[in-house]
């Protein structure tokens, strides 16, 4: 691959970490897909389910991971400036903010399940506890994976772990409105 | 052939051979049985052939994959293989268990015994002596060739290979796991099964791919190893959950179809990097490797592996189509191609490399060994192609008109009656196989020599 990876050896971190950010993308984009697919053959009953979700505070949610994607790239900057502590405190305020997600996250699932909605009671929620649980799965992954970088915060490592982060930040930028929002 | 200890892959693939002929003999029966319901139904019954038929075939292609082990990892890692004894114990445990199930199968000896009888699980169907006998072959093995690569050089085609094996092991142990519930019985089955051919052995599989694009064309170690990671990690990102497409109609819970539907569909990913990095390879080599037929064998490998398992598995994976086409001829053309293209030709492929250095042969016959590849695979190609269109009559027949099993199957003669020839191609093509890379001692046409024009 020595003339082919050419255009691989511009992109920031390992290309490994690309494999696995395509192949999320991926997975997520088809499961999104599949949700529209069945939305149209029930698109009242998709609408009835959507009202039982709480917008404002998966919004919320929406803005403390976008924040936690920011602090996280303001770590691996520090990082590639050799100026760990900075990059130390970015990085842990960013998992701090990851575990707020969390949080709000199970309190939405404890909400629903107290009102006894599982998988099985519509489709919709079939996808919504199979992609934002995913999701939620992925959050857990980066909060691990920053946790530890921040112990060590070489650039290299650094660079792939934000990558992860961020792509875990896209994937909920795209569920959000999908799952949430549109009527 | 630089080391004393690779000389252990020989008796490895011999014995493998001695079974694949076993395998395919077995399925030209059955092929038969298609054909003529009631042929040999009293001294072998269809289920006990199908048992004898697939066993066979996983058997072999593990004595395969241990030949290819003993024969590529002290080249890899530079050094003899730990010991040779335990590998031969190795194999006469692994030889007499396989001859304790033919025989347990064929007389049906201890009916009911848990220790001693068969135990009626598709595919784990062997007694427990002798599942208890591959897992301590499995852990000699283990023991042996890990011992050899911590004391040697550490490389990635080594480190996949053993992940790969120790993975193959580690989850056999669910062949033990056996629960009542036959909803939970299947998921753990699944554990085995799947996980073996959409997971583990796609590492195998990779690893003895790159060994011998490395060897046969000559490309910088780098290069190749940089492929090796992407085609695992694609593997394992799909493959394992891919499991879910075995846990849609078992009485899983309904979240499996898309988990299922959509993490299968990506299966075909690493096989399309694994034809990817054949072709790349071959055509950036360098280097004009005398063994032709290994090429042949590692190219086709790559290609069939990614029609077989490839587009063959996506083509019923989806829930949706699955929901008609479950358990039909589908599967069937589907599993044939996958297990030949995927692992009986990367078997094929490391012995026609590794053979001719380990009989000392160098040139040897490759022109029958190649016309026994395109005798092998077109009739294996045609056998999935008449499969096929079967399943396809099937599903519509049986499925969505709804007739009865056996109605339909009468139906579906013609089909048989031509997946019987193309199994007449495939047996005499293993035989020739098996014939080219044991007995010839001189290249039919011989090199060099040019017949001036008249």
């Amino acid at each position: 691959m020595t003339d082919t990876s050419g255009s691989f050896v511009d992109l920031p971190g390992d290309l490994m970490i690309w494999v696995l950010i395509v192949s999320e993308l991926l997975v997520f984009g088809a499961g999104l897909l599949a949700f529209l697919a069945v939305r149209l053959t029930d698109p009242a009953g998709f609408a009835l389910a959507q009202d039982q979700l709480h917008r404002v505070g998966a919004g919320i949610n929406t803005l403390i991971l976008i924040t936690s994607g920011w602090l996280a790239a303001r770590g691996s900057a520090a990082a590639h400036a050799q100026n760990a502590g900075a990059a130390r405190q970015n990085l842990l305020a960013s998992v701090a903010l990851g575990l707020g997600f969390l949080v709000m996250k199970a309190s939405e699932f404890a909400g629903l399940f107290w009102k006894g909605i599982t998988t099985e009671t519509h489709p919709f929620f079939t996808f919504y506890y199979l992609l934002t649980g995913f999701h939620a799965a992925h959050v857990l992954a980066g909060v691990v994976i920053l946790g530890f970088l921040a112990i060590r915060p070489t650039p290299y490592a650094t660079e792939n772990g934000v990558a992860f982060w961020h792509m875990v930040d896209l994937v909920w930028v795209i569920l959000f409105p999908v799952i949430y929002l549109v009527r | 052939m630089k080391y004393q200890s690779q000389k252990i892959a020989l008796i490895y693939f011999a014995t493998a051979m001695a079974l694949f002929t076993v395998q395919v003999s077995l399925g030209l029966i059955m092929g038969w049985i298609y054909v003529d319901g009631n042929f040999l139904s009293e001294i072998l019954p269809f289920n006990i052939a199908r048992m004898l038929h697939t066993n066979s075939l996983i058997v072999w292609l593990l004595l395969g994959f241990f030949g290819a082990a003993y024969y590529l990892i002290p080249e890899e890692s530079e050094r003899e293989i730990h010991s040779t004894k335990i590998a031969y114990l190795q194999l006469g445990i692994l030889v007499l268990g396989t001859a304790g199930v033919v025989v347990t199968y064929l007389f049906n000896l201890f009916e009911g015994s848990y220790l001693f009888g068969k135990q009626g699980r598709e595919f784990l169907e062997q007694p427990t002596w002798v599942k208890a006998g591959i897992v301590v072959a499995a852990l000699l093995f283990l023991y042996n060739v890990t011992m050899t690569v911590l004391a040697g050089k550490k490389t990635a085609i080594t480190n996949i290979l053993l992940l790969g094996l120790w993975g193959l092991a580690l989850l056999f142990l669910f062949a033990f796991v056996n629960p009542d519930n036959l909803a939970l019985d299947k998921q753990y089955w699944w554990f085995v099964v799947h996980l073996w051919v959409e997971g583990v052995w796609e590492l195998i599989m990779a690893a003895i791919l790159a060994f011998l694009m490395l060897k046969l064309t000559g490309v910088d170690r780098e290069v190749v190893e940089k492929w090796l990671y992407v085609i695992v990690a694609t593997a394992l990102f799909s493959g394992i959950l891919g499991t879910g497409h075995h846990y849609y109609w078992i009485g899983t819970p309904g979240y499996w179809q898309w988990i299922g539907s959509i993490f299968s569909s990506l299966e075909i990913v690493p096989f399309f990097a694994m034809m990817s990095f054949a072709f790349i390879m071959v055509w950036k080599g360098r280097r004009d490797h005398p063994n032709k037929a290994a090429l042949l064998w590692s190219l086709g490998c790559a290609v069939l592996a990614f029609f077989g398992a490839g587009v063959w598995g996506f083509l019923h994976t989806l829930h949706g189509v699955n929901f008609y086409t479950h358990g039909t001829q589908i599967t069937a053309a589907h599993g044939h191609l996958a297990f030949y293209g995927a692992y009986v030709c990367i078997n094929l492929a490391i012995i026609t490399y590794a053979m001719p250095n380990l009989l000392g042969r160098d040139p040897y016959n490759q022109v029958l060994n190649m016309a026994s590849f395109w005798l092998m695979s077109s009739g294996m190609v045609f056998m999935t192609v008449t499969l096929t269109f079967a399943g396809a009559l099937q599903t519509h027949l049986q499925r969505v008109n709804g007739e009865a099993y056996m109605d339909v199957q009468d139906q579906l003669w013609i089909f048989y009656a031509m997946r019987f020839g193309s199994g007449i191609a495939v047996v005499l093509g293993a035989l020739l196989f098996i014939y080219s890379v044991m007995v010839p001692r001189r290249e039919v046409i011989e090199r060099g020599i040019t017949t001036p024009a008249e």
